[in-house]
């Protein structure tokens, strides 16, 4: 196949850069889902509180990174943090500390949404059976919100590892940035490199996503009640 | 349980609960014995739903005493989560643990409070089913089962923890009325075999067979008691006259 591209993806060096590249972006969004689930835990308990200004600044907080779009958060912190104080942070914890906050906001949402969404009867029968409040929750509150936040928890992974390719606006070598190289580097001879690159691209992607969101469907049905 | 009978195991004196400003129970006395089955009847926003919640401590109260086989609730070394053990109580509705099956349900309370080993306890859970015609639905999860199936599978999980006394608070009030006999069947059968039971209902022919006594709750308080069968002949109080009369559909 002379001259059709492929061989641009064949290249041992290019598959080399572009592994590097995604290596990256998956390490960014890993950390990300990690700190970001696990704050938004809490995140979302604080959410169902019923003290105004706990309550209001959560909302705040939430609604800003609804609103304002991640790649203007990142624009945020890493210029910002350069002018307002002074310090250069690098790229790469400036896309951890946004993507965290992100999915700390997301996940927050989700699990107030779940939590209020469960009875108070559920409590007050499990309470009539004897069991204390570690009990109720152990035994009946957290096993339903685990089956019911599952599904939007996993939407919310695949969104934040779909969207982390931004971070090459903030200087981060990643994957979609040594793709572009490659295509420039090969446009005279392989025209048609952008596509076999992007392709590969697209499915790596589909390779890291698909085989979550299946995994979640199993989950639901087997869960289901 | 014969033995056991007349022994006083509820006491009630001078029960008082506000929400806010708003009194609901308002000075409420009322006492219940072993193998008694007591019905509490009276119009909608009277308190009866707030004082069977204040009898297991699902709802605190203000003034007054609770005595749960002569303890007294609030006093030093008594605690709700033992006091709880011994009463069981069926809600309006039904409140079944959707993500378990029928019989984890029902073992919950047993194997995890009461710490008994899981295979007597599912044994004896079997023979309750068996009581109540669901033991072919022990594996089920609530989705599965109708509204009086999930209501006697509720009763059943009171019953597994082996209360002393057992209160049901309008159970049979949300089902459809196909499903309303085969719950009050297992209540009248309960009965019969002494259980002590306070119904809140406002089934009056139920309340008529199967209870021993009948309590009136107006406003908060007791208006009016007395055996099944003088007050529904002859109830003495205008509001409780007035109350009946509302469950007579006339024509004219």
């Amino acid at each position: 196949m002379p001259n059709s591209g492929f061989e641009v993806l064949l290249s041992v060096n290019n598959l080399r850069r572009l592994a590097v590249g995604l290596g990256g972006t998956l390490e960014i969004a890993l950390i990300s889902v990690a700190i970001g689930l696990a704050l938004g835990i809490f995140y979302g308990l604080l959410l169902t509180s019923k003290n105004r200004l706990v309550y209001g600044l959560c909302r705040l907080y939430l609604e800003a990174f609804r609103i304002v779009p991640v790649l203007v958060w990142l624009f945020l912190f890493f210029f910002g943090s350069a002018i307002v104080l002074g310090v250069n942070v690098e790229g790469f914890f400036v896309s951890v500390a946004v993507f965290s906050l992100w999915g700390c906001a997301e996940m927050g949402d989700l699990v107030r949404g779940t939590v209020t969404a469960i009875p108070l009867h559920q409590w007050q029968s499990a309470e009539a059976l004897g069991l204390d409040k570690w009990q109720v929750l152990r035994f009946v509150i957290i096993p339903q919100a685990l089956r019911k936040i599952t599904p939007p928890a996993v939407n919310l992974v695949t969104r934040m590892v779909k969207t982390t390719p931004l971070v090459v606006f903030v200087g981060v070598t990643e994957v979609l940035r040594v793709g572009k190289q490659i295509i420039e580097f090969n446009m005279m001879k392989n025209p048609l490199a952008s596509f076999w690159i992007y392709g590969f691209i697209f499915m790596v992607y589909f390779l890291i996503c698909w085989p979550v969101s299946r995994f979640s469907k199993k989950l639901e049905e087997r869960w289901a009640f | 349980m014969g033995l056991l009978k007349g022994k006083v195991i509820l006491e009630i004196a001078g029960l008082k609960k506000c929400h806010g400003s708003k009194v609901i129970l308002d000075g409420l006395d009322l006492e219940v014995t072993r193998g008694e089955a007591v019905v509490v009847i009276g119009p909608s926003g009277c308190g009866k739903t707030t004082l069977l919640k204040c009898i297991n401590g699902l709802e605190s109260h203000q003034a007054g005493k609770i005595l749960i086989d002569g303890r007294e609730a609030g006093s030093p070394g008594f605690g709700w989560h033992e006091a709880r053990q011994k009463i069981g109580m069926v809600f309006q509705s039904y409140d079944l643990f959707p993500h378990m099956t029928v019989m984890e349900n029902i073992l919950l309370g047993p194997v995890r409070v009461q710490k008994r080993g899981r295979e007597e306890a599912a044994a004896e859970a079997l023979a309750l089913l068996e009581r109540v015609g669901l033991a072919d639905r022990k594996d089920d999860f609530p989705r599965q089962l109708s509204g009086g199936q999930k209501q006697r599978v509720a009763i059943v999980r009171a019953l597994s923890m082996k209360p002393e006394l057992m209160l049901f608070d309008e159970v049979t009030a949300s089902l459809d009325p196909e499903m309303v006999r085969e719950v009050l069947d297992v209540m009248l059968q309960l009965a019969r075999a002494g259980m002590t039971m306070l119904i809140v209902t406002h089934e009056m022919e139920f309340a008529r067979v199967a209870s021993d006594r009948v309590v009136f709750m107006d406003g908060g308080m007791i208006a009016e008691e007395g055996k099944a069968g003088d007050f529904f002949r002859e109830p003495k109080t205008e509001r409780a006259r007035r109350f009946l009369k509302t469950f007579y559909f006339r024509a004219d």
